[in-house]
């Protein structure tokens, strides 16, 4: 076993001896360190404040060298110090984790203990996409009541009364409306285009507006219809807006939200509220326009109708600034139903309205 | 409507193939939706299936169709000119229009001597084609017009018709009219009728008279054309639900000038309807009476305006190139883009009234996809919704809190709209069903549905919310609000290997409402007196600022029952019209205090009728500003403990920020809770 010599010797050669020896012996000794009472001990032994060896080193070298000699042998046993410490710490170090591992070992390929997340709807979460999209394009989000009038709903949009137009969107009416003239007359809005006419009665061009909402419309409920579904209308308004303007900013939107590689096509339509009036089609976002089940072979999907606002919508607002010889302005609208069931594989419409868990956690899962 | 490609290419020379022609077609706005190939032999035709928008009538026909590939491929369009033998001298036949304005003409010839009989091949394999079966040579030969050139025209018998003379006119009440589907219909004063001497023969623009329908027996027939009013087409189809080919069209806009076009067509039809020779003989000339002249109307065209709404120069020889193939007529002018240019609109076209009308067909002509995609510079600002960040905050920790988002139907049972709030109903006029009828007052009715349909699919721990717009009945008119509504039913937390599980209870929903309002600066207080369709002993109001901001709880058992609900359920309303009243809360931060907190608990017995909201406003309003909380740690019923008491265990923590606290004061602030829960009732537990 190891003790400290007194020295007699304090030249450099003696010096670097002694410290070999005290290294061998604490290197020999901490290896043999296996369990924490050894651990303990042989800290003490070595770093103990009574008479430890470090104590014992700084009493027999340092204090007892002659003054000459006091400079070298303080580097020397400064060196010896951290050697010893950091020795020490190492057969700490060594030990405890060992002994924690064993006791406290968990099978962590137990399930852990999930708090449940609420899923967001696959239809109010396409929603929200669609608006940060034209939020980002500079447009603010508008609403607009559900239950409408016919003024709102049809005849400021350009449905005259007893119009066949008005045909093409099977509306659910209000009861007890037969005494009120036909424009004040309450039905379910069957679309959400009424908000651009409240928009710019409110509102002085310019104007860039997103309008989010319900509406219905009177489908006996199947796989592919519902009486009650969503839509995103969108409004620009300004000096020079042009077809070409329309065509980019939708376009732009549907790179936004389904990919930079995605196509749009405009086709002829007819809507009574805009003109010239357009369908707008994307290349089939499931199979990339090769042909597929989703697009019915031909790559193509329809996903909204748009156009430039009619001149006769604006002639309802004229006294607010429209004047359709001055300004121009596009719009544009598509159901969200259909965009959600497209982008999540969605096969029945019902789905999204029975409030089935299963159907809904798939969200978060 | 279906279409025939070989009928289409009678008209034009279309240098391409049928699919190229659907696409085509497709891309200038008269949309084929299907080709098929149809087969007889050898292929026979192609069969385009339409899609044609409701503006446009005058090409749901192959003439019609055929002048828009005219345009396309910039080819000219053959003239229709029917080739009719010399007729033979007649007296004509009175016509007396009493309806100018409903009926502006009507034009009319009689054929006379033709034996009825079945069309000949070509005719009936073209109407096959378009699913009409074959009746007899006159009957085939009216719809075989409609399809071609888009005219409605009618054959009558001619020797059925009394009087000698026939006479447009609106309809007496009580007179009635047996229509060719052998329906008896009632006509009422508002009702345009074409009728003979006697009797009403047809309901102007919708369909014919049975009586005087052409038959086996029939010999002599007058062939009509009309001009009908559209809304008066429209109004009779819609009041006798009738919708036929001919409404379809005139209530859309016939061609005013093809009455005389079509009557002969139809007269050259039926003539070479016979068999080596012609089958009757044409008898005077046509009676064409004009009533009401229907002005060709002219619009001016402005090619700067073409430029302003497409954003495209377009040449000034495409323009016109366009618009004169679709049948407009330009007076010629210059080139310079400011320049007028008149333009006379085809007769066919109803539907084009203005500049605007105009430079869609050009649009639409040159290629909607031949446009550059461009985006509009924007100078004005973006603005968010009032209460947007308060529906994220809400809707953020709904989501977070485990409630799954769903949306159920808007209408409702009537009683369920009785049942779960007190305001008068908005109904349906025509709704889907009766359990459909009434506009939700509440969303209640919708979750518990929700809440159903998941128990009986073996869903047994499920939350939900929706947030939607609930609707009341006012005085004149109708109100909106915007509620979010809460289910929960099942366990609170779900099973697992670690933890047991315990069923959702009154306080998770009173925790989740918590959590949810305290984004709001106010604090909420809560009390009972929830609405009678919840449980009374297990419901409460959420109160912020005397305002009902909430209610929730227990489903009322009875209405559990109803609803076969075989374990407890749970729902929540919340009123976002009043809660938006109410600022959301903006953190201030404070350095939590560096001195220790000292608690101190006290043991206490009560009788059931005291809450714990009682002994907490008493403690609270004690004159201790370092008392930083006061909370129930423990209640205890049964044992020791008499019947009609409980026993609670509350926990006062003492702290300031600035100190360490003394003993004395901590005593004496103990003394004074005591004091206080002694007046209240309590009695130390000893």
């Amino acid at each position: 076993m190891y003790t400290v010599p007194q020295l007699t010797d304090f030249s450099g050669q003696a010096l670097n001896a002694e410290k070999e020896r005290l290294t061998d012996a604490v290197e020999s000794e901490a290896a043999a360190v296996k369990d924490e009472a050894a651990q303990k001990l042989f800290r003490d032994r070595w770093m103990a404040r009574k008479n430890g060896i470090l104590t014992q080193v700084n009493d027999l070298w340092l204090k007892a060298s002659p003054k000459e000699a006091k400079r070298d042998v303080g580097a020397l046993v400064n060196d010896i110090k951290i050697l010893v410490e950091s020795t020490v710490d190492a057969t700490a170090l060594g030990l405890k984790p060992q002994s924690v591992t064993v006791s406290d070992r968990l099978d962590i390929t137990l399930p852990g203990i999930r708090r449940p997340i609420g899923a967001e709807h696959p239809v109010l979460r396409t929603m929200n996409d669609v608006i940060s999209v034209f939020r980002a394009m500079g447009y603010s989000v508008a609403e607009g009541p559900e239950v409408e009038t016919d003024f709102y709903n049809f005849e400021a949009l350009n449905f005259p009364p007893n119009h066949p137009a008005r045909d093409t969107q099977d509306t659910l009416t209000i009861a007890d409306q037969e005494s009120k003239p036909l424009r004040e007359r309450l039905l379910l809005r069957t679309h959400t285009s009424p908000v651009q006419i409240r928009t710019m009665e409110q509102q002085k061009p310019p104007v860039r507006i997103i309008c989010p909402g319900k509406v219905h419309r009177r489908d006996t409920p199947d796989a592919s219809h519902s009486p009650v579904f969503h839509q995103v209308e969108g409004l620009a308004v300004d000096t020079n807006i042009t077809f070409s303007d329309l065509k980019g900013t939708l376009d732009h939107a549907m790179k936004a939200l389904f990919g930079s590689a995605v196509k749009t096509r405009f086709f002829p339509s007819f809507f009574p509220f805009t003109e010239p009036s357009a369908d707008v089609a994307i290349s089939c976002i499931i199979c990339g326009g090769k042909g597929c089940r989703t697009c019915k072979q031909t790559g193509w999907v329809e996903l909204m109708g748009c156009g430039m606002v009619d001149p006769s919508v604006f002639d309802f607002v004229k006294d607010n600034g429209y004047d359709s010889t001055k300004i121009s302005g596009f719009a544009f609208g598509m159901g969200v139903e259909r965009l959600a069931m497209m982008k999540y594989g969605i096969d029945d419409i019902q789905l999204l309205f029975q409030g089935d868990v299963r159907f809904l956690q798939q969200e978060s899962n | 409507m279906k279409l025939s490609a070989q009928w289409l290419r009678e008209f034009v020379e279309i240098p391409v193939d049928d699919a190229r022609l659907a696409d085509d077609l497709t891309h200038a706005g008269i949309a084929v939706e299907t080709a098929t190939g149809s087969w007889d032999g050898p292929i026979l035709d192609t069969v385009f299936d339409m899609d044609i928008t409701t503006n446009r009538p005058d090409a749901m026909n192959h003439y019609g169709a055929a002048r828009e590939a005219s345009a396309l491929y910039d080819l000219p369009l053959k003239p229709t000119v029917p080739k009719l033998p010399t007729a033979k001298p007649g007296t004509g036949f009175p016509i007396e229009i009493q309806e100018p304005d409903l009926c502006p003409r009507f034009t009319a010839r009689v054929v006379r001597n033709v034996v009825i009989r079945p069309s000949p091949a070509p005719i009936t394999k073209r109407l096959a084609l378009l699913d009409h079966r074959g009746i007899s040579n006159v009957v085939d030969a009216s719809n075989y017009v409609l399809w071609e050139i888009g005219k409605p025209t009618h054959a009558f018998d001619l020797d059925l018709l009394e009087g000698g003379k026939i006479v447009i006119r609106k309809a007496c009440a009580g007179e009635t009219l047996k229509t060719l589907d052998g329906i008896e219909r009632k006509l009422t004063n508002e009702d345009l009728i074409v009728a003979d001497g006697r009797k009403p023969i047809a309901l102007a623009g919708v369909m014919g008279g049975f009586d005087t329908m052409i038959t086996d027996k029939t010999k002599n027939i007058l062939i009509e054309s009309a001009w009908f009013d559209p809304a008066t087409v429209r109004a009779m189809s819609r009041r006798h639900g009738l919708h036929t080919d001919a409404s379809h069209r005139f209530e859309r806009g016939a061609d005013f000038e093809s009455t005389i076009l079509s009557c002969n067509r139809v007269a050259e039809l039926v003539l070479a309807s016979g068999v080596g020779e012609p089958n009757g003989e044409l008898e005077g000339d046509i009676i064409d009476i004009i009533a009401r002249p229907l002005p060709r109307t002219s619009v001016i065209l402005h090619l700067a305006e073409v430029r302003r709404h497409l954003g495209k120069e377009l040449t000034y020889d495409e323009v016109c190139r366009i618009l004169q193939r679709l049948g407009f007529t330009l007076t010629p002018a210059t080139a310079d883009e400011n320049a007028e240019l008149p333009v006379t609109i085809p007769s066919w076209r109803l539907d084009v009234t203005r500049e605007i009308d105009l430079i869609e067909e050009i649009a639409r002509q040159h290629g909607y996809n031949k446009f550059p995609n461009t985006l509009p510079p924007f100078s004005g600002s973006v603005t968010e919704l009032p209460n947007a960040p308060k529906d994220a905050r809400l809707r953020t920790s709904l989501l977070a809190l485990g409630y799954n988002e769903a949306i159920s139907m808007t209408f409702i049972a009537p009683e369920h709209a009785k049942t779960f709030s007190a305001a008068d109903v908005l109904m349906v006029a025509n709704p889907l069903s009766d359990e459909a009828s009434a506009m939700r007052t509440s969303l209640i009715p919708g979750m518990l549905d929700m809440l159903a349909w998941n128990l009986n699919r073996g869903s047994d721990n499920v939350r939900l919310f929706e947030s939607g717009n609930i609707f009341e009945k006012t005085a004149t008119s109708r109100d909106e609000q915007k509620r979010i509504c809460m289910g929960a039913t099942g366990n609170a937390i779900p099973t697992s290997v670690h933890e047991k599980s315990r069923p959702y209870s009154f306080f998770d929903v009173k925790g989740d409402i918590e959590a949810l309002l305290s984004a709001f600066l106010n604090s909420v207080a809560f009390d009972t007196g929830a609405a009678p369709y919840f449980h009374p002993g297990r419901s409460a109001r959420a109160i912020i600022g005397g305002k009902q901001v909430a209610q929730f709880g227990q489903i009322h058992p009875d209405i559990a029952a109803v609803r076969k609900f075989r374990q407890d359920v749970f729902v929540a309303e919340i009123y976002l019209d009043k809660l938006y009243e109410e600022k959301l809360r903006e953190p201030r931060y404070s350095t939590p205090s560096k001195f220790p907190a000292v608690a101190r608990d006290f043991s206490f017995v009560f009788p059931e009728t005291t809450a714990f909201e009682d002994i907490r406003i008493v403690v609270r309003g004690l004159p201790i500003p370092l008392l930083a909380a006061f909370d129930p740690v423990e209640t205890f019923r049964g044992g020791n403990t008499a019947a009609g008491k409980y026993s609670l265990l509350l926990r006062a923590i003492f702290q300031s920020p600035d100190r360490t606290l003394r003993e004395e004061e901590l005593a004496l602030w103990s003394t004074q809770i005591m004091q206080s829960l002694v007046n209240l009732g309590g009695a130390l537990r000893t």
